[in-house]
C-alpha cells in the first residue's frame, strides 16, 4: 500500500470561506468620480440588502492565486497525459485558439452592437458554418445551441416543425414517435422528451449493430418522427446499413437524426448528409478541440437540409456581396433556443482549429484517432474480454468479464488505472454493454503513451488474477480514497455554511 | 500536423501492428459508396502566423470593440481581476473533463462547491446547481421546474423580462402543454403592472419577473412573491446583471422560490454573447427537481473530505427521457471564472462594484434628463441602467453617436418593442469613467433637433 500525502500544506487547502478572514482584500477600484448622491435617494432602504453580503469571502489577491493553484493541482488534465474518456473525445486543445479568442476585437464586442459594427464577428460565424457545412455535407447550419444536447433539442425540434409543416398539425400529431437505439447517450431520449415525443427503444444486434428488423417492426406503425442514432454508434462501430437505416426510416416518412458526438471518426473521410443523414449536431468541444474547461462550455452546432433549413433557430447569418447580416425573417423557424448568437469564444477557436489543419489536416486527424484506436484494441484482446467482432473506429469497448470471476469490477479497473497515471476510460456506458470499458484515445497521444496505457491495462489484468484486492482497493495513490457517494446523495451537502450555522441545522 | 504527435513512419508501424497495410483500410467498414472520395474543400493549412494574421484582420473589422460603450441589456462591461483569465488557463482547470472520477477531479468539484455556495449567499436562496448554459435557458429551465413542481400548465411572465429570455423559453415550452402569457408593465413606473397581475389564478404554476427588469427598473420582488404566494404559484425571479446583488435586496430573501441569473458581469468577457454562464438557484425543498449537475460534500474511508457529483438520478445519463433537463455539458470553466471573480472581488469589491454603477448610472440619468428634449419616462428606482426617451428616433441617433462621436450610446428599444422609436435603454457601469460619461451627455446635447 502506499501511503497518500495529506500531510503536504498544498494537499489541505481548505474551502475559500475556511480561509477567509475580515478586512482582506483581493482587489482595487478607481476612486469613484462622479459626486455621490446619497443612496437612500436612489433606491430605498426595503429594495437594498440589509445582510451586508454576510459569509462571502474576504481574502486577498495571494490567497485567491494559492487557492486556485493547489487545488488545482487535484484535477487530471490532457495536458498531464492521456484521457481516454469514450465518447468524449479529449483531444489536445491548442493555446493558439485561446490566444486568437482573447484578440480584443473578439473578446471585447457586446453582442449588441449594430451588425456594421461587428463584420469580422460575422465573418467568423459565417465562415465557420460554410466549413462544417461542408465537413457534413449539409446544407443549413445554425451555431446558437450552447452545448450538444442543445443541438439535440434544437434538432428534433426542426424535425417536428417540418413534420408539422409538412403533413398539417392533424396528421402531424399521430407522429409522435421518436426511437432511440438502446445504446445512446442519455441525452437523446431528454432532448427528444423536450420536444413532445415518445420514446421507443431500438434493440441492438448481438453484433453491435441497430436491429433492422425491429427497426422495421417500429416504422411499419405509422407513428414515426424520426429516428436518432449515432454513428460510428456508442459501441466504437460504424453503422455500415446507414444507408438502409436511414431509407426504412424516409420509407415510414420520418427522418434521420444523427448524434454527432463521434465524428471525430470520420471528418474528412465520410459526410453525414451523403448518408441520408437530415439532421445533425456536432460538438466542437470535441471534435473541434475547444477546452472542455471541467464540464463545459461547449457548443453544439445543429447541421440539416435544404429542406429543413426554413426551421433553424433565428437569427441565421447570411451574407449578402461582402455583407454580413443577421436574418431574422424565417416564419418556420423553431424559435430562438438562447439569447444572442451561441458560445461564439468557441467558435473563434473552433475556425482557428479548422483552418490551422486544413483539409489534409483534418483528414490525418480522423486516421490518427482510428488508427490508435485499432492499436489498443490490439493490445488488449489477450487481456480484456472485448464483445464485439467488427473492427472499432474511433473508440473500442471492453468488458470486464474475464476480471470480474476474481470480483475485479469495472470500477476496480478504472480506479486502479488512475494508480498507473491514466485518467480512466468512459465506464458502465453503453448501458447495453455489462462492465462496459469505452475507450476512446483520440489521436493526441502518441505511440508510446499507448504503449504505457496498454501496460497499465494489462499489468492490471495480472493484478486482478494474481492479488484482486489490490485492485478493488484502488486507488492508493490519491489525495482521496473514492468517496461515500451513496452517503452524499441521501444526505445532500450542497453548500457550505458558516460552523455555527452548520450545527444549528 | 503538428498536433498529432505520431510521424508517419510510426504510423506505418502501428498500421501493420494492427495488421492492415494502408491508412484507407481502417476505414474498410464504410460501405465504399458513402467515403468521400475527394478531399473537403477546406483551405490548406495555416502556420500560427498566418493564422493570427488572418484573425486579428477580422478582429479589426469589429471596430465597435473598442469604442467607449453604454450597452448593457443582457451583456455588461466590468473590471475582471487578472488572475481570473490567469487561473482558469491553468491546464489543470481548462483542459480537464467533467468531474467523473472524483478521486482526480477535486479542483474542479471544489470550485464548483465554492461556486455553488456563493450563487447561494448572493441570491439569498438554500440550493444552487453547477451552472446552466447562460441566463436565458436558465430561464427556460426554470419555467419547465415550475411546471414539474405544481403540475400547473400556466406560466405568467412579465413582459420586462429580456425579450431574447422570453423568445426561448417560448421555443423550450413550445411541446411541453405549458402557456406563456405576458403582462403588461405600468407605462408611469417602468415596473411590471399591478393591475395586470390579477391574471394569476388556481391555475398559475408561475410568475416570472426580471429585477432590476430590462428596463433598468427594480421591481418590488417582495410584493410579487406575495401576490404569486397567495394563488399557490411560485415566483422565478430572473437577474441579468448579477452586479446588482452587490447592492439589492437578494430574491431569496424577498420569497423567490426560483433564482435564476445571467453570471457573464462576474469576470466574463462579452465575446459577442458567449459563453456565459447561467446561475440556477431554488429552496432546498426542490432540489431532488433542479436541473443539471450538483456537487456536494462527501468522505472517503479515512474520513477525509471530498467533492463528489450527486443527486445524478435527476439526470439525463441515469433517467433518460425522464430526467428533470436534457443539460450534461455545462459551461463549468465559465463557472470558474465567475467563482474566482466573486471570490477576488470579495465581500467589499462586490458591495463597492454595485455602489459605484448605481452611482454612476444615477449621475449619467441626472445629467441626461436635464439635456432639454430628453426625459427619462420611467419613475421606479433604478440600479445602473435606464431608459432614455430622445427627441428624435433613437436608432438615428444612436447611429450618429457612433459615426460622429465614437460612442455607443445604448440599445435603441426599436430593436426588441414597435412603439418605442424614440427610447433607448442605457447602461454605466464602474468602467465608464465621468469623461465617458460627460461625452455622451455632450454627445446627446449636439443631436437635440
Amino acid at each position: 500500500m502506499i501511503n497518500k500525502v495529506t500531510s503536504h500544506i498544498s494537499q489541505n487547502e481548505h474551502l475559500i470561506f475556511e480561509r477567509s478572514q475580515g478586512g482582506r482584500v483581493g482587489y482595487r477600484l478607481p476612486p469613484l468620480d462622479v459626486d455621490e448622491t446619497p443612496i437612500d435617494e436612489l433606491i430605498p432602504a426595503e429594495l437594498r440588502r440589509d445582510d451586508d453580503l454576510e459569509g462571502v469571502p474576504e481574502v486577498s489577491e495571494v490567497d485567491v492565486v494559492r487557492h486556485f493553484t493547489r487545488i488545482s493541482t487535484w484535477n487530471y488534465s490532457i495536458d498531464l497525459g492521456m484521457y481516454p474518456l469514450g465518447s468524449c473525445t479529449m483531444k489536445y486543445n491548442s493555446r493558439l485558439n485561446e490566444k486568437v479568442a482573447r484578440i480584443p476585437g473578439f473578446a471585447n464586442l457586446h453582442p449588441l452592437v449594430h451588425e456594421t459594427d461587428a463584420q469580422g464577428a460575422l465573418e467568423v460565424i459565417y465562415e465557420l458554418q460554410q466549413y462544417l457545412s461542408e465537413i457534413t455535407g449539409l446544407a443549413g447550419v445554425s451555431l446558437q445551441p450552447a452545448a450538444g444536447a442543445h443541438g439535440e433539442m434544437t434538432g428534433v425540434m426542426m424535425i417536428r416543425a417540418f413534420i408539422d409543416a409538412r403533413d398539417g398539425r392533424e396528421e402531424s400529431a399521430k407522429r409522435r414517435t421518436m426511437l432511440i437505439p438502446d445504446s445512446a447517450h442519455g441525452t437523446n431520449p431528454a432532448s427528444a422528451m423536450l420536444a413532445g415525443f415518445t420514446v421507443k427503444a431500438i434493440r441492438s444486434t448481438a453484433e453491435g449493430f441497430t436491429d433492422l428488423e425491429h427497426l422495421r417492426e417500429l416504422c411499419a406503425k405509422g407513428d414515426v418522427a424520426g429516428f436518432m442514432l449515432t454513428n460510428p454508434n456508442t459501441l466504437g462501430l460504424f453503422e455500415k446499413n446507414i444507408r438502409e437505416i436511414c431509407d426504412i426510416v424516409h420509407g415510414a416518412g420520418g427522418l434521420v437524426y444523427m448524434d454527432g458526438a463521434n465524428m471525430n471518426a470520420l471528418v474528412g473521410v465520410a459526410r453525414p448528409g451523403d448518408m441520408g443523414v437530415d439532421v445533425i449536431h456536432l460538438n466542437l468541444h470535441k471534435t473541434f478541440s475547444t477546452p472542455h474547461g471541467g464540464g463545459g462550455p461547449g457548443s453544439g452546432p445543429c447541421c440539416c437540409t435544404k429542406e429543413l433549413e426554413p426551421f433553424l433557430p433565428v437569427p441565421r447569418v447570411v451574407k449578402d456581396g461582402n455583407v454580413f447580416r443577421f436574418d431574422y425573417d424565417r416564419p418556420q423557424s423553431i424559435g430562438r433556443v438562447k439569447a444572442f448568437y451561441g458560445n461564439f469564444g468557441m467558435m473563434v477557436r473552433a475556425l482557428a482549429y479548422i483552418l490551422t489543419h486544413g483539409a489534409e489536416g483534418l483528414r490525418e486527424a480522423t486516421e490518427a484517432a482510428v488508427l490508435n484506436a485499432r492499436y489498443i484494441a490490439a493490445g488488449l484482446v489477450s487481456d480484456y474480454d472485448k464483445p464485439f467482432e467488427a473492427p472499432p473506429m474511433h473508440e473500442v469497448v471492453f468488458t470486464d468479464k474475464r476480471q470480474s470471476r476474481k470480483g475485479v469490477h469495472t470500477l476496480d479497473i478504472a480506479k486502479r488505472l488512475i494508480d498507473y497515471g491514466f485518467h480512466p476510460m468512459t465506464i458502465y456506458f453503453p448501458l447495453i454493454v455489462q462492465g462496459a470499458m469505452l475507450i476512446e484515445p483520440t489521436e493526441s497521444v502518441g505511440r508510446q503513451e499507448l504503449d504505457q496505457f496498454i501496460e497499465a491495462m494489462r499489468s492490471i489484468a495480472r493484478e486482478a488474477k494474481e492479488n484482486p484486492d489490490l485492485v478493488v482497493g484502488a486507488p492508493h495513490s490519491t489525495r482521496i480514497g473514492r468517496l461515500d457517494e451513496a452517503a452524499a446523495a441521501r444526505r445532500p451537502v450542497l453548500r457550505w455554511k458558516p460552523k455555527e450555522a452548520a450545527s444549528a441545522a | 500536423m503538428r498536433y498529432i504527435p505520431n510521424s508517419p513512419a510510426e504510423r506505418e508501424e502501428m498500421l501493420r501492428y494492427v495488421g492492415l497495410e494502408r491508412a484507407e483500410q481502417l476505414f474498410d467498414s464504410l460501405p465504399a459508396d458513402i467515403r468521400l472520395q475527394k478531399p473537403l474543400a477546406v483551405p490548406s493549412a495555416l502556420s500560427e502566423m498566418e493564422l493570427l494574421e488572418k484573425f486579428n484582420r477580422m478582429a479589426s473589422r469589429n471596430t465597435a470593440a473598442t469604442r467607449p460603450s453604454f450597452l448593457g441589456a443582457g451583456a455588461y462591461s466590468h473590471y475582471a481581476p487578472t488572475i481570473v483569465d490567469h487561473l482558469i488557463t491553468r491546464s489543470e482547470f481548462f483542459t480537464a473533463y467533467t468531474p467523473y472520477q472524483p478521486e482526480i477531479s477535486q479542483g474542479t468539484l471544489q470550485a464548483i462547491f465554492e461556486f455553488q455556495t456563493l450563487v447561494c449567499q448572493l441570491t439569498g436562496m438554500e440550493v444552487a446547481n453547477a451552472s446552466m448554459y447562460d441566463g436565458s435557458t436558465a430561464l427556460a429551465e426554470a419555467v419547465l421546474m415550475a411546471e414539474r413542481i405544481t403540475r400547473r400548465k400556466r406560466v405568467i411572465v412579465s413582459s420586462a423580462v429580456h425579450p431574447e429570455y422570453l423568445a426561448v423559453a417560448d421555443t423550450y415550452v413550445q411541446h411541453y402543454g405549458v402557456e406563456i402569457e405576458r403582462l403588461e408593465i405600468d407605462e408611469e413606473t417602468g415596473r411590471t403592472s399591478k393591475e395586470a397581475l390579477k391574471a394569476l389564478d388556481d391555475k398559475t404554476a408561475a410568475l416570472v419577473v426580471q429585477s432590476p427588469n430590462f428596463f433598468g427598473c427594480i421591481e418590488d420582488v417582495a410584493a410579487l412573491a406575495e401576490r404569486a404566494h397567495s394563488v399557490g404559484a411560485l415566483l422565478v425571479v430572473a437577474v441579468t446583471e448579477s452586479a446588482s446583488f452587490g447592492l439589492l435586496r437578494s430574491p431569496g430573501s424577498c420569497g423567490a422560490d426560483i433564482v435564476i441569473a445571467e453570471g457573464q458581469s462576474f469576470g466574463v468577457p462579452l465575446s459577442f454573447g458567449g459563453p456565459y454562464v447561467g446561475l440556477f438557484a431554488t429552496r432546498e425543498k426542490y432540489a431532488r427537481q433542479i436541473p443539471g449537475r450538483l456537487v456536494g460534500e462527501a468522505y472517503d474511508k479515512q474520513g477525509r473530505r471530498g467533492y463528489v457529483l450527486t443527486l445524478a438520478t435527476r439526470e439525463q445519463h441515469i433517467r433518460r427521457e425522464k430526467a428533470t433537463s436534457n443539460i450534461c455539458t455545462n459551461e463549468g470553466l465559465i463557472a470558474l471564472a465567475a467563482t474566482i471573480y466573486m471570490e477576488t472581488m470579495g465581500r467589499r469589491g462586490i458591495e463597492e462594484t454595485a455602489r459605484q454603477c448605481a452611482q454612476k448610472a444615477a449621475y449619467a440619468a441626472r445629467r441626461i434628463s436635464e439635456l432639454k428634449g430628453y426625459s427619462l419616462p420611467f419613475s421606479a428606482p433604478r440600479f445602473n441602467e435606464f431608459v432614455v426617451r430622445a427627441p428624435v428616433k433613437a436608432e438615428e441617433l444612436l447611429s450618429r453617436l457612433a459615426s460622429e462621436r465614437n460612442i455607443t450610446g445604448g440599445l435603441a428599444l426599436s430593436r426588441y418593442y414597435e412603439g418605442r422609436d424614440t427610447d433607448f435603454l442605457v447602461c454605466v457601469t464602474e468602467t465608464n469613467s465621468r469623461a465617458e460619461i460627460d461625452a455622451l451627455v455632450e454627445g446627446l446635447k449636439s443631436q437635440i433637433p
